[in-house]
């Protein structure tokens, strides 16, 4: 396995290859545990705790404080599993595509839309 | 003999989930999506089958990244769903239909289609929110279920022509099932969408509707696209695309359109459904 992230040549878009799924493995395994109730509740209690427990790096870490859909991707998030953190920040699939577009959802919906017409 | 009458094809956001427990389907929001649906479900009253055969993507309840299977068959007595950490409701477990299961698995096989065999499998939205579009009322699902999972989460994914490939394989086994059953395929997912990075909101309605006319009569066309061409045209999460191709490769016979709904969006999702109906051919008109 190469040492650098591949290209796959398709702007403003992640592959989720081998490359990636081994960089977020603890960031993912942390978001896929947030399928339960009692996990959520747990990480809301104590949130670094809860990502020592998980074994997160550094970039990690810095990546779920931030809030930041872009850098949780780039530590080797998978959007499913981050989707799970979002419902925990009770954020929608519009509230993170707004974030990651850098516009209002307001103007994200209206994008979404016009794309209909 | 068991019978093929057709397949369903349909988008499977998780709002969708939402929407169904408030009661939103005459919403003006919702109203365009749901009012594709009571001519499907009219068309499944007159088909009456007895089993579904789900093609779908697991989205990160029953399989995490330590033990993804390409492709997964579902071969319990029941199935259920669960908390996705989403906030959608859950619904009532579907049955199964073991025999079916361990047919198609033995078929597979054979046919080369090295599938993980699952005695225990959750069931997500994927596979949830399509039925209860079909089945409303939010009672016992009146058919029993085969899932048939795709992994659509961890890069490489199989190909757009592997897919077709097993959804042929499936119809194959389907023909060839000794029982008095009636069988609907279903493959949910799509269409173009993408949730994540600098170009989420992407959404290709030209090619959607392309798709769509490709399903009816030319699927070997979808089938010849890569991965990562679809990526392109249709989104990162687009290519669910590949559940649509595997239900249509299962209809081994003459397929007509009976019914078909597009809107955009839902979420973030240029939505679609399909109803095609598989009439069965003579065999020599079938080789030709």
């Amino acid at each position: 396995m190469s040492d650098v992230q591949r290209d796959y040549g398709i702007p403003g878009t992640t592959v989720f290859d081998g490359w990636l799924a081994r960089k977020g493995y603890a960031l993912n395994r942390m978001c896929y545990s947030f399928n339960s109730a009692a996990n959520r509740d747990e990480f809301v209690r104590d949130e670094a705790a809860y990502c020592t427990k998980y074994g997160l790096s550094p970039e990690h870490r810095s990546a779920i404080a931030s809030r930041n859909v872009l850098q949780l991707i780039s530590a080797g998030g998978n959007i499913y599993y981050l989707a799970k953190f979002a419902g925990i920040l009770g954020l929608d699939v519009q509230d993170i595509g707004a974030q990651q577009t850098g516009m209002t959802k307001d103007a994200f919906k209206a994008m979404l839309a016009a794309a209909g017409e | 003999m068991a019978t093929v009458v057709g397949a369903v094809t349909s988008s499977h956001v998780p709002a969708i989930g939402r929407a169904i427990a408030k009661n939103l389907q005459q919403d003006p929001y919702w109203k365009p999506f749901f009012d594709g649906y009571p001519p499907a479900q009219a068309w499944l009253a007159q088909a009456k089958p007895d089993v579904a055969v789900i093609f779908y993507n697991d989205h990160g309840l029953n399989f995490f990244l330590d033990k993804l299977p390409t492709f997964a068959v579902g071969a319990a007595p029941e199935y259920r769903n669960a908390d996705e950490g989403w906030g959608i409701p859950t619904v009532q477990p579907f049955t199964g239909d073991p025999a079916l299961s361990w047919h198609l698995i033995e078929s597979l096989v054979a046919d080369e289609f090295d599938i993980t065999m699952c005695q225990e499998m959750l069931v997500d939205h994927a596979a949830t929110l399509p039925m209860a579009l079909l089945w409303p009322g939010g009672g016992k699902c009146p058919v029993c279920i085969v899932p048939i999972a795709m992994n659509h989460v961890q890069h490489p994914l199989p190909s757009p022509k592997r897919c077709f490939r097993l959804g042929q394989a499936v119809g194959r086994a389907l023909d060839a099932w000794n029982a008095d059953a009636r069988v609907v395929v279903i493959g949910t997912g799509g269409l173009s969408h993408q949730l994540d990075g600098k170009r989420a909101g992407f959404i290709n309605k030209p090619f959607d509707l392309m798709c769509m006319d490709a399903m009816v009569d030319n699927p070997e066309k979808l089938a010849r696209y890569s991965t990562l061409d679809i990526i392109r045209e249709a989104g990162a999460q687009g290519t669910e695309l590949m559940a649509w191709i595997a239900a249509r490769g299962a209809l081994t016979g003459r397929v007509t359109r009976i019914h078909s709904n597009y809107h955009v969006p839902i979420s973030n999702t240029a939505t679609g459904m399909m109803v095609l109906q598989n009439d069965a051919q003579p065999i020599q008109a079938r080789a030709a």
